[in-house]
């Protein structure tokens, strides 16, 4: 008997059964379809913030306070034990690296916007009058805030695109005034939209001289330095002599990360992230696979009978194996490529949201999985099966 | 091998006709729990080329159990299995099941047909299994059917048939591999007596091609369509004779279609 025949065979088996077919189907597709929504929320998530962190501009060093190397119970970076960077830090970096360089302190906080009786929470990214090669940004109008205006703390701010929509609907905002924490800011400039980054959402957040910030946190503290090398090849040098410049100052409570070091750290945690979700989705794979040979099983023993007849009139061992594994591959394979539609569409959905992004790889992975799910869960009971004895099948009522 | 003790020896001469299927000194025993049970006990029996023969006996003489043996479908716990002069009591699974699937065809009281399954399938099954497909496969299928008259039922379902007719389609399906032996077991035990006739008249249809029909039974009538009867009690052969006054299924249909109230 060749396998096209054993495929006639389970097929018709199957259709006999719709509804049971349906439902342990069901299990399969379940875990098929979130083991693919799972996979494509964390690729999708880890790209967009892969391109956010590309898209803060090239050659970017950043400089934490605190160790990441210590030990649990230690400060980490930017704890509240750690000794934090001031702007006289930065200003000392800048002097040794030298001009070529772009470096920034930065410092970020949370405030409450108003405009006449339009008020919003947002977030302030502030720093000095490098911000330009920090943050990126195209201005849709208006400037970026001077040296003078960071030296003298001016009260003055650039407002990302959603911040502006939401103060000020259809209206050019520079040259308008607003009320920062109670304070009269004057726009000075607004942004074009840019999407997230490592730093929150750019859109939904003001910018102003670090200085002003400061005041209006209360702090002399910045919360990272950002440096700009001039060239990609100038990365590892400055790093080096960033540390030589810090730690007569910090010892090695501070950390020093380049941007593709940045960027490896969060794919680590973010492909980490994903495989767990993969996880725990094939669990529920898993799950449906014991769904498969539990209904396989309950079919075995219903069918004891049609068994002893297919092996009076002459079926082997191999055959009867063949049909009840080709049934349940067939069970698990339909569930794999109806779980992948179903996962597929759901991610569409949730892209509304969420990025998401359906890769080939987690495509070719579920459906892999899914048949050897089927042939894993299928082999106990066809080998059930083919191992009856004919003339108790034939007996079994 | 000549000089085994053979209680109830039952070695009728098959004149110039060759043994087709050959039971020497076959013993059955299942052991439940710590009773032994002897469903047979050192069973000689040999069956000649295109004869028909009875294997008769109360329930629980071992007649079923001698037919599942020398059917394949058992293991004798002692004794051999002769099918065309090839031993197969110590075949592997699969190399019986080949056996079975080419020499010999069964038919059962229940009739075992696939449910479902249309009698044309059900038919074909045999031939699956020996590997013949396509067009081949289904034009033996319909001949056989045609041989038992059901030419008109192909595509029914077992459900949608009468049980005569189940049983001619069980019996199709026993011939289409062109095997040398039927074996019937209690072909007409769930039949009215019409349908009985029908389904005797099949087999000695097929006996008088040359087929080697082998019937199990208990009721005394069926047992005298064939040639010879054997009768076993307590697992052991206890008589084997020639039937006198054979009954011709054929020609019995009128009386017992007239004796069913006309019905047929």
């Amino acid at each position: 008997m060749n396998l096209l025949e054993s495929m006639r065979i389970a097929l018709r088996a199957l259709n006999a059964n719709k509804v049971r077919s349906a439902l342990t189907m069901l299990g399969v597709i379940i875990g098929v379809a979130a083991v693919i929504l799972l996979v494509a929320i964390g690729t999708g998530v880890q790209d967009e913030i892969t391109g956010s962190i590309e898209g803060l501009g090239s050659n970017l060093i950043f400089v934490f306070p605190g160790s990441f190397e210590e030990g649990p119970g230690g400060g980490g970076p930017g704890g509240i034990s750690t000794r934090q960077f001031t702007i006289e830090d930065a200003d000392l970096l800048q002097r040794r690296l030298g001009p070529e360089h772009a470096v920034a302190p930065v410092l970020q906080g949370p405030l409450t916007l108003r405009v006449g009786n339009r008020t919003m929470r947002t977030v302030v990214a502030a720093a000095n009058e490098n911000a330009g090669e920090v943050f990126g940004g195209d201005y849709l109008d208006g400037r970026g805030y001077r040296r003078s205006e960071v030296s003298a703390g001016a009260r003055v701010v650039i407002l990302g695109s959603t911040v502006r929509d939401r103060l000020f609907p259809n209206q050019d905002p520079v040259g308008e005034t607003m009320s920062v924490n109670g304070q009269r800011f004057t726009v000075i400039g607004h942004l074009a939209a840019q999407g997230g980054s490592l730093t929150g959402d750019q859109d939904n957040q003001v910018y102003m001289p670090i200085t002003a910030a400061q005041r209006l946190i209360g702090t002399t503290d910045v919360g990272l330095i950002a440096v700009k090398a001039a060239t990609a090849d100038d990365v590892e040098a400055l790093q080096r002599r960033i540390r030589q410049v810090l730690t007569p100052r910090f010892g090695d409570e501070f950390s020093v990360f380049s941007q593709d070091q940045t960027l490896g750290i969060f794919q680590q945690i973010l492909g980490t992230l994903t495989f767990m979700l993969a996880g725990i989705a094939g669990i529920s794979l898993l799950v449906g696979g014991i769904g498969i040979m539990n209904i396989m099983l309950v079919s075995v023993s219903e069918r004891t009978r049609e068994i002893g007849i297919r092996k009076a009139v002459g079926a082997r061992t191999y055959d009867i194996m063949s049909q009840f594994v080709i049934e349940a591959v067939t069970l698990s394979v339909a569930g794999g490529v109806v779980g992948i539609a179903i996962g597929a569409l759901g991610a569409r959905v949730l892209t509304q949201w969420v990025p998401t992004e359906v890769t080939a790889w987690a495509v070719a992975l579920a459906f892999t999985f899914s048949a050897g799910v089927g042939i894993f869960f299928g082999v106990y009971p066809a080998y059930k099966a083919s191992r009856l004895d004919p003339i108790e099948a034939l007996r079994y009522e | 091998m000549e000089d085994l003790v053979r209680a109830g020896a039952t070695d009728e001469p098959c004149d110039d006709a060759r043994v087709v299927l050959e039971a020497r000194g076959v013993s059955k025993t299942y052991h439940l729990g710590e009773v032994d049970v002897h469903a047979l006990r050192g069973v000689d029996l040999s069956i000649c080329d295109g004869r028909m023969l009875s294997l008769m006996g109360p329930s629980g003489s071992g007649k079923s159990t001698l037919m599942h043996i020398i059917g394949l479908l058992d293991r004798p716990s002692e004794g051999s299995v002769i099918v065309e002069g090839e031993e197969v009591s110590r075949m592997a699974p699969n190399e019986l099941a080949a056996v079975r699937n080419r020499r010999i065809g069964f038919v059962f009281q229940s009739f075992n047909l696939l449910a479902r399954t249309s009698a044309l399938a059900n038919v074909e099954l045999p031939l699956v299994y020996a590997g013949v497909s396509g067009n081949e496969r289904s034009r033996r299928a319909r001949e056989a059917l045609e041989r038992v008259g059901l030419g008109d039922r192909m595509g029914h379902l077992p459900n949608q048939l009468s049980g005569g007719q189940q049983q001619r389609v069980a019996i199709a399906r026993a011939l289409v591999t062109e095997p040398s032996i039927v074996l019937a077991d209690e072909p007409t035990g769930n039949l009215d007596s019409v349908s009985g006739v029908d389904v005797m008249t099949i087999l000695q249809e097929l006996n008088a091609h040359g087929i080697t029909v082998v019937l199990v039974t208990h009721d005394d009538t069926v047992a005298r369509h064939a040639e010879r009867i054997v009768r076993l009690r307590d697992g052991m052969v206890v008589s084997d004779e020639a039937v006198a006054d054979r009954i011709r299924a054929s020609e019995r249909r009128e009386a017992v279609v007239k004796e069913a109230g006309g019905e047929g």
